[in-house]
């Protein structure tokens, strides 16, 4: 899960990190009352969504008048930001977060991350802030410092103590960098954090050290003992139908493809994408209903695939194990029968009882075209999509 | 010969009073495993499907000298059983629960290294369908009766992926020895490179099926050992090839974050090891079936 900068830096500095004043806002004019209660004469307005890349999408804007930051506010709220992260239909921005400006004298990379080589969290730090870490690794990659925390022990204050002076900081900063680190830390450690990034942390020209942004991301498993974490979650900067599916209990991910999908399993979901896209169409969706494709799942994920207005052809490929093929027939036809569809289905079982499954399909009369294996149902979708001759022949 | 575990191994199922874990012990001994104990603190003293229940995984194994373990613990407790089923000196735990906090798998891995590695505990999971030996034994959620028993070896990450592999094969006449589920979590108890080391050195097993999805380091891990160690062939399939970066694909780990990571990016690897590669997951049964006639 993730949040937004305000609620990141809230978090960090609890833990001891120093961030500049600030506030946020609903509207403009609360965004200006902020702005005078920060107090100083330059402010920075930044669009909270969750995404990287917001100043170049013009989502930050220095002000130096409280007027400035009301207008800055009014053309912010509402408007939809397209930055290399959201995708093409972009991000709405409904809250701002006015922040007293800084003056830098150096920019700083700062980033935790859960690292699947080793199996533990990971520090990652460089010299060169201010752009993103793929960036760094691309043009500095000698900047980069890596250090892999023993998970028994937690981040003893010599690791902390090595990454500032690898950064090159003077002495009079390193106290404030390993506070800053082992804050970080801690952080991730007690929240179940997956990732921590500072981009950048600055050091002043008042020589202070200062996130100047923050980004935290949450282990979606652990969100069930972290109430005040879970309570974060802003549904605005999420997907309507990713939200909708996951509130139900399916793994939803929307694409931008016409071909709708419903499968049981992750790796079978993925693999029935990929079919698609090799038969020449593409996905609309990656969609996992689960192991247990029970009648009430099967018509739920019917719903949720027709609610995308690019699908023109539903794939069912449900390898049945535990399950058994005839009862999720039952529930395709059940589904079917109580709210048709108006475009071609495609329906694949396998796996247990399958004769029986495929009877039912075949007895419910309704027009449903059946494949045997993977390869087949994917032509079939792709042809039904384009309307193929195909599609009169499998019916 | 199979791998992990045979016939005889003695079995505890870990939440053997749940729902989902009575169920399955239920499939796992009409397919033969035997199933000596199962345990569910404070339901020490009853029975389920005729399998004596105990308090504590000690004192399940020292009355029922279990050396394997099946977890279907819930997510917010399962971690806790797995270092219990190390610390009562089990050697191989499956975990099929789904949904466990990274930082506990993190917790769980450390704690199994104060065991010397000879007698570490071996984990496979969590969020997987287990280990199954065709005809001999099952430690998992798998439909026993899409397997047909042979030579072939299977590591695969997710459940239904591996049936689709395994329906394929048995098209073909090919048989496996065993198939292992390492699960879909970015932490896991054991890699894929973990189960070729395995299949390489079990005699019964001829050639291994790979398969791979997006997200971490592993099938790179893997190629680098098939490209110094593997002498039996092996191939592959690496699912999603169709996902766009950065987003997740239903299994926890399944994301594509960083370079080598992605369904191409393995392909390639893999390709470069010597793998021979299923172009899409409708050719795994065929790429097997062209291997092995090579290899012949």
């Amino acid at each position: 899960m993730d949040i937004h900068e305000y609620q990141a830096k809230e978090i960090l500095a609890r833990f001891g990190v120093a961030v500049p004043p600030g506030g946020l806002a609903y509207s403009p004019e609360q965004a200006a009352y902020r702005a005078r209660d920060i107090g100083g004469a330059k402010w920075i307005v930044k669009a909270q969504i969750h995404s990287g890349g917001r100043g170049k999408a013009g989502g930050v804007k220095l002000c130096s008048s409280e007027h400035q930051v009301e207008e800055a506010a009014d053309a912010l709220f509402g408007k939809r930001l397209v930055t290399h992260q959201t995708g093409p239909s972009g991000k709405t921005v409904y809250r701002v977060y006015v922040e007293g400006a800084v003056a830098i004298k150096r920019e700083i990379y700062l980033g935790l991350v859960l690292d699947r080589k080793s199996e533990r969290v990971m520090v990652v730090a460089s010299s060169a802030g201010g752009m993103e870490i793929e960036e760094i690794a691309e043009r500095q990659p000698s900047s980069i410092i890596r250090s892999v925390v023993e998970p028994a022990v937690g981040m003893p204050a010599f690791q902390a103590r090595e990454i500032a002076f690898g950064l090159g900081l003077e002495p009079a900063l390193t106290q404030q960098a390993v506070t800053t680190i082992l804050g970080c830390y801690k952080a991730f450690e007690e929240l179940d954090a997956t990732m921590v990034e500072i981009n950048p942390l600055v050091v002043t020209e008042d020589n202070r050290l200062i996130a100047l942004d923050a980004k935290m991301t949450f282990d979606d498993n652990a969100l069930f003992r972290l109430p005040h974490i879970a309570e974060l979650r802003d549904k605005s900067q999420e997907d309507a139908r990713e939200t909708r599916a996951n509130d139900r209990g399916l793994s939803y991910v929307g694409l931008d493809g016409q071909i709708g999908c419903i499968v049981n399993g992750a790796g079978l979901a993925m693999a029935t994408m990929d079919m698609i896209k090799a038969a020449g169409g593409e996905p609309a969706n990656f969609l996992d209903i689960g192991g247990g494709a029970t009648p009430e799942r099967v018509a739920k994920a019917f719903r949720l695939v027709t609610s995308d207005e690019n699908v023109r052809a539903i794939l069912v490929n449900i390898f049945a194990g535990i399950n058994r093929c005839d009862w999720v027939a039952e529930g395709i036809v059940m589904a079917l029968q109580k709210s048709p569809v108006n475009m071609p289905v495609v329906v694949r079982l396998a796996g247990t009882h399958v004769e029986e499954g495929r009877k039912i399909l075949a007895r419910s009369g309704l027009p449903i075209i059946r494949a045997a294996t993977l390869a087949e149902a994917a032509s079939r979708a792709v042809a039904a999509w384009r309307n193929d001759s195909l599609t009169q022949v499998a019916s | 010969m199979t791998i992990l575990l045979d016939r005889a191994t003695p079995v505890l199922v870990l939440g053997i009073t749940g729902k989902i874990g009575s169920f399955h012990t239920q499939e796992m001994i009409a397919y033969g495993t035997h199933v000596v104990g199962g345990v569910t603190p404070g339901k020490g003293g009853s029975s389920v499907h005729n399998v004596p229940v105990f308090d504590t995984i000690k004192e399940a194994v020292d009355r029922t000298q279990a050396t394997a373990a099946i977890v279907f613990v819930p997510p917010p407790f399962a971690a806790d059983s797995i270092m219990e089923a190390a610390d009562a000196g089990l050697k191989l735990c499956v975990a099929i629960t789904d949904g466990i906090p990274a930082k506990d798998m993190i917790r769980v891995k450390r704690y199994m290294r104060r065991y010397a590695r000879e007698n570490r505990m071996q984990l496979i999971g969590p969020n997987c369908a287990g280990i199954i030996s065709p005809g001999k034994s099952l430690l998992g959620i798998m439909p026993g009766h899409i397997y047909l028993p042979g030579h072939i070896g299977v590591v695969g990450r997710s459940g239904t992926l591996g049936y689709e592999a395994a329906a394929q094969m048995k098209e073909f006449g090919i048989g496996i020895s065993t198939s292992v589920g390492i699960g879909g979590d970015p932490i896991n108890g054991s890699s894929f490179r973990d189960m070729l080391e395995l299949f390489e050195k079990d005699p019964d097993t001829h050639a291994v099926m790979m398969i791979g999805e997006i997200g971490g380091p592993q099938e790179a891990e893997a190629a680098n050992y098939i490209r110094d160690h593997m002498t039996k062939p092996v191939a592959a399939y690496v699912a999603g090839l169709s996902a766009p970066k950065g987003r997740r694909m239903g299994h926890a780990g399944a994301i594509i974050q960083a370079f080598g990571e992605s369904a191409s990016e393995k392909v390639e690897l893999l390709r470069d090891a010597g793998v021979a590669i299923s172009p899409s997951p409708s050719e795994i049964g065929r790429t097997m079936e062209s291997l092995l006639k090579k290899a012949a």
